[in-house]
């Protein structure tokens, strides 16, 4: 079983967004990076699968050596080896054909991405791995057993569940609820400093589109505040004045 | 040329968020001169599916194959893509739905298209293909060009207002040109549950926090989500205690929503809950401390104890929908 997880380095959950440079560019400054959530529950998910039957997991992820932190601890959480493509990942189009030019030659039997990137959210990396690599893929992914070949998973769909089966290769997206993360212990980091972390230079496909400047939401008016003696004025507020029941 | 919507269906019937592409696409259509297409995928009747042209479509589309009764990714994908080709089609719309994501990025590699999901603005075609999307779970919007030839868009359900007019258009039923190799993943079961409104459409939403102590007590909530036909969520050490499904998770590391009214009940609003929900058009906060960051990002807010003050607004909520009955 040789699995490839997708791994995108992101700025943490609690990080305040801000940006410079006239909006065009996102203020790195003080940010703390991680592994994305989505990630990791894909790579714990991989470690799993492998420890049931024998494997390899090798963590790719698309970005320049500042993201090399995120790399090591997906090693140090269990990976085999890693792999990074020297490029800025501004464009998911883009990573997807770096990741698929390096898994073309790898012969992987499952791909597992995040369902999307908590900073960029496009959530379209697997199913552009899955075109470009001529698999099926499976989105929003929240169980995933593999027997004799076969994938059974379990994914979300509006308003409900769906239960499906897929032979491999796969590429499948990990929603919450796949796994819980694993911490990586004292041993895992010790080890992922001598593991194998590949570093490849970009092929060279072009990106398909660029981010011209941010904008941050409008700030709020104030709160108006209901004295709790007469929450019942809170529906006709809604009713009357915001229109919205 | 031609604006492709892909008119997703569920059992046989067309969701809001269709409807809302569909007139979506007929908009950046009229802006750019050309025709709307939709494409209906899996066996829709055709009355049914001719309600997509008083939404905008010019041209319908109808794919019926019994095969594609059921979702399958791959196949869906190819065979919007084949009728995008045969089309000439510039733009391709999808609803940002689970199945759109599942659907949009396929289709943009078979033609080699840029794609920018989570849209919230009408393409800017002043200068380029400039387009406006969420980032950061609704934290920012970042404006993104689009530089291939075709582009996908997948826009954000309960953004675009639809219109309803008297247009009539034709009904052309096609052969998508499938095989079996286009269908690797088999369904085996799809379960929803009946009656409830899905969270990623409701526009209305109930939500509870750790301050509700227990699930034994999300009566609370799901008595006032019942009685303003709202969707109910939760916040994530909610699920994660196994309170309530994960589904309900909402958030930065759950499910980003945006409907036109949020009330959150004892939740604190931390920066990753927020996250996923200030989006909303109008946010009501229930909170014991006055010092509860959600207030800051309320429109609406009570200082009071969840469970004195509930029951009270219940209680109006279920005399209001009595007067409208
Ligand atoms: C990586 C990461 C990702 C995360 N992602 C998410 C996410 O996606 N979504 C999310 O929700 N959280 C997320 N969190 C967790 C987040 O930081 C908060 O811990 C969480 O949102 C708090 O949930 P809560 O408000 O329900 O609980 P608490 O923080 O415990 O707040 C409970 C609130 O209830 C109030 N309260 C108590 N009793 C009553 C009463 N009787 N009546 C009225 N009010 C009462 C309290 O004043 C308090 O404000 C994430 C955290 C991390 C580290």
């Amino acid at each position: 079983m040789k699995i490839l997880v997708c791994i995108s380095n992101v700025p943490d959950t609690t990080t305040k967004v801000t940006f410079t440079d006239n909006n065009t560019k996102f203020n790195t400054v003080g940010v703390q990076y991680i592994i994305n959530p989505y990630d990791e529950l894909a790579l714990t998910r991989a470690l799993e699968i492998t420890e049931k039957q024998t494997g390899t997991v090798t963590a790719i992820n698309v970005g320049l050596a500042d993201a090399e932190p995120s790399i090591r601890k997906a090693l140090a959480i269990g990976a085999t080896d890693a792999v990074r493509i020297n490029a800025d990942p501004t464009d998911a189009y883009f990573v997807a054909e770096q990741v698929a030019a390096y898994a073309k030659a790898e012969n992987f039997d499952l791909i597992l991405t995040g369902r999307e990137s908590i900073d960029y959210n496009g959530g379209q990396v697997a199913g552009l791995l899955g075109e470009m690599l001529n698999f099926p893929s499976v989105n929003v992914v929240t169980a995933i057993e593999i027997e004799n070949g076969i994938a059974t998973m379990e994914r979300d769909i509006d308003g409900g569940k769906e239960k499906l089966t897929c032979k491999l290769p796969l590429v499948a997206s990990a929603q919450k609820e796949l796994t819980e993360p694993r911490i990586p212990n004292m041993r895992g980091i010790m080890a992922a400093r001598t593991k194998p972390l590949k570093v490849v230079e970009p092929n060279g496909a072009e990106k398909t589109s660029a981010t011209i400047s941010f904008d941050m939401p409008p700030a709020k008016g104030l709160c108006k505040m209901i004295a709790p003696e007469n929450a019942e004025q809170l529906i006709d507020l809604l009713h009357n004045e915001a229109k919205i029941i | 040329m031609s604006i492709i919507v892909f008119a997703e269906s569920t059992d046989g019937n067309f969701k809001k968020s269709t409807l809302e592409a569909v007139a979506y696409a007929a908009e950046v259509a009229k802006n750019t001169s050309t025709n709307c297409v939709a494409v209906s995928i899996g066996n829709v009747d055709d009355s049914k599916a001719s309600e997509l042209a008083k939404f905008g479509a010019d041209k319908i589309v109808s794919i019926k194959n019994d095969k594609l009764i059921g979702f399958v990714a791959e196949a869906y994908a190819k065979a919007l893509a084949n009728i995008a080709s045969q089309e000439n089609a510039t733009v391709i719309v999808v609803s940002n739905t689970y199945s759109g994501k599942a659907i949009a990025p396929r289709v943009a590699a078979k033609l080699k298209a840029g794609i920018v999901s989570g849209v919230i603005s009408y393409p800017d075609t002043s200068n380029g293909f400039k387009i406006r999307k969420t980032v950061f779970s609704g934290k920012a919007f970042a404006d993104v060009n689009i530089t291939t030839a075709a582009k996908v868009l997948a826009i954000t359900p309960n953004t675009f207002n639809t219109i309803e007019n008297n247009k009539t258009a034709n009904i052309i039923s096609v052969d998508a040109g499938l095989t079996d190799s286009d269908f690797i993943t088999h369904s085996v079961e799809i379960s929803r549950a009946s009656g409830k409104i899905p969270l990623t459409e409701a526009e209305i939403v109930v939500s509870g926090g750790r301050g509700l102590k227990g699930p034994e007590n999300w009566g609370l909530i799901e008595n006032l989500a019942e009685a303003l036909g709202a969707a109910t969520a939760c916040s994530k050490p909610v699920s994660d205690m196994h309170w309530r499904p994960h589904s309900e998770h909402v958030g930065q590391t759950g499910i980003t929503i945006k409907p036109n009214l949020y009330i959150a009940v004892g939740i604190s609003g931390a920066i990753q809950h927020l996250a996923g929900v200030s989006s909303s058009k109008v946010i009501v906060a229930i909170n014991k401390d006055p010092e509860a960051p959600f207030f800051k990002a309320a429109d609406y807010g009570i200082v009071g104890d969840a469970f004195e003050v509930m029951p009270k607004i219940i209680e109006a909520a279920k005399k209001l929908k009595a007067q409208h009955a």
